[in-house]
């Protein structure tokens, strides 16, 4: 039904996505505990700084991407210099531009999550002689499960539907960086190419509904104490 | 001498401060809502610090000058006005928490005979937020002494009760000082309760 080229975009999409996701969740989870329940001057600036992908145009955001990870930038050299690679015109460079675009919607799901614990409940748990650790993982991180699954699917979502930043940084490559969204823009280039943009273009949908039924699933199976958990 | 506690603690304009050294049974700390008497059972807990003061309990110090030991250290079972129950666990799960944490040879209740005690055993397989007010009380305590302490607090645990419910558990609360001769420091704005319960009655604000 789809050709090989076609299975080829899906699986570059995926890939790409899903190391975002991968990369982003430790660090959105972080930042969110962070910022939920830390007290320290900074915070603000820490704040705007993570929600920045979000405010700013993505083409900004990959041509930053493109200064910091650059040959001369200072990522770039780090990463020449001790691991010998360059994620410049790679499908890594990719994963990184959805990683970033997708990190400010996953921070404010988790973040969420985590300020609508009570806390009260990890008193009592110390209380029956939990270390602050062991509360954290049998309460909080339970707690703020739902919201951490939120943020997986919504980050996902954004990583697939990635354009901007990512044409920016690390361009347009067949096989390499050539995504769904930038396969639909390439298509769409050239004349009489209608078809292909609408298989495309289904492709998109089904794969982002695909990912909003998979989340729908996920919380259903987890919300036997909530009763209610829905992702979004 | 059960409790030998001195406190103070500034917590925005009020000033919280208690004294007193009672012995065994049921210390009831008495005054009006709003007096700081749950921040002084949160100070004897170790989730809230004290500026000053110490905390002896049953001849182990808690907190003085130099030592402040961390709630899980201090063997307290606290029991909450709202139950506290963990929302993501079912009862069961809810009172082995402490009792897993909680080295063998320190238990001295098994989970079969608070099961029994409480009369829970129906409950077991119950999401926290299935339970009446009663209920969750009920299971609160057994939570709370499967954790093996060594001296209970019990903030109002009656307050968010209906009349008969308060009955009930009243009944339970002087089972639990009867029978398993805990040292308990309960708080209260209730004069009825408190002259019901009370062995000790310290007032307070």
């Amino acid at each position: 039904m789809l050709s090989a080229a076609e299975w080829a975009i899906i699986g570059l999409s995926l890939k790409i996505s899903l190391v975002a996701i991968l990369l982003t969740l430790p660090v959105a989870f972080a930042l969110a505990w962070v910022l939920a329940r830390g007290r320290f001057p900074g915070r603000m600036l820490l704040d705007a700084l993570v929600h920045l992908p979000l405010v700013l145009p993505p083409v900004v955001i990959g041509w930053l991407l493109l200064i910091a990870f650059g040959q001369s930038g200072p990522i770039g050299q780090w990463l020449q210099s001790w691991f010998g690679v360059s994620v410049i015109f790679r499908w890594t460079g990719a994963a990184i531009a959805a990683a970033v675009m997708a990190l400010p919607l996953m921070v404010r799901a988790i973040r969420l999550s985590i300020e609508a614990i009570d806390r009260r409940l990890e008193g009592a748990a110390r209380t029956l002689g939990a270390s602050p650790w062991h509360a954290f993982r049998t309460i909080s991180l339970p707690l703020c499960l739902p919201g951490i699954l939120a943020a997986t699917i919504l980050g996902f979502a954004r990583s697939i539907g990635e354009f901007g930043a990512t044409i920016t940084f690390v361009s347009n490559i067949p096989g390499e960086t050539r995504t769904l969204p930038l396969a639909i823009y390439s298509e769409l280039q050239v004349p009489g190419s209608e078809t292909a943009v609408t298989r495309l273009a289904i492709i998109a949908i089904i794969l982002s509904i695909g990912a909003l039924v998979a989340s729908e699933w996920l919380a259903r199976r987890h919300s036997g104490a909530e009763g209610t958990a829905h992702v979004l | 001498m059960s409790f030998d506690i001195d406190l103070t603690r500034q917590l925005g304009a009020q000033r919280v401060s208690a004294r007193f050294a009672t012995g065994p049974g049921l210390t009831a700390l008495f005054g009006p809502s709003g007096a700081g008497k749950s921040s002084v059972l949160n100070m004897v807990a170790g989730l809230l610090r004290p500026e000053r003061g110490h905390v002896v309990v049953a001849g182990q110090i808690l907190f003085d000058g130099t030592i402040a030991l961390p709630p899980e250290q201090r063997h307290a079972g606290y029991v909450f006005q709202d139950a506290r129950l963990f929302p993501h666990r079912r009862v069961a799960q809810n009172l082995r928490y402490g009792e897993r944490l909680t080295e063998e040879d320190r238990r001295w209740i098994s989970f079969d005979r608070t099961v029994e005690f409480l009369g829970i055993g129906h409950l077991l397989d119950r999401w926290p937020r299935s339970l009446s007010g009663g209920e969750a009380q009920r299971v609160a305590i057994g939570r709370a002494l499967l954790s093996a302490p060594r001296f209970l607090l019990m903030d109002e645990p009656l307050a968010s009760l209906d009349r008969p419910r308060r009955e009930e558990i009243l009944t339970v609360i002087a089972r639990v000082r009867d029978d398993l001769k805990l040292p308990i420091l309960y708080v209260s704005h209730d004069r009825d309760e408190v002259e019901r319960l009370a062995d000790h009655v310290v007032p307070i604000g």
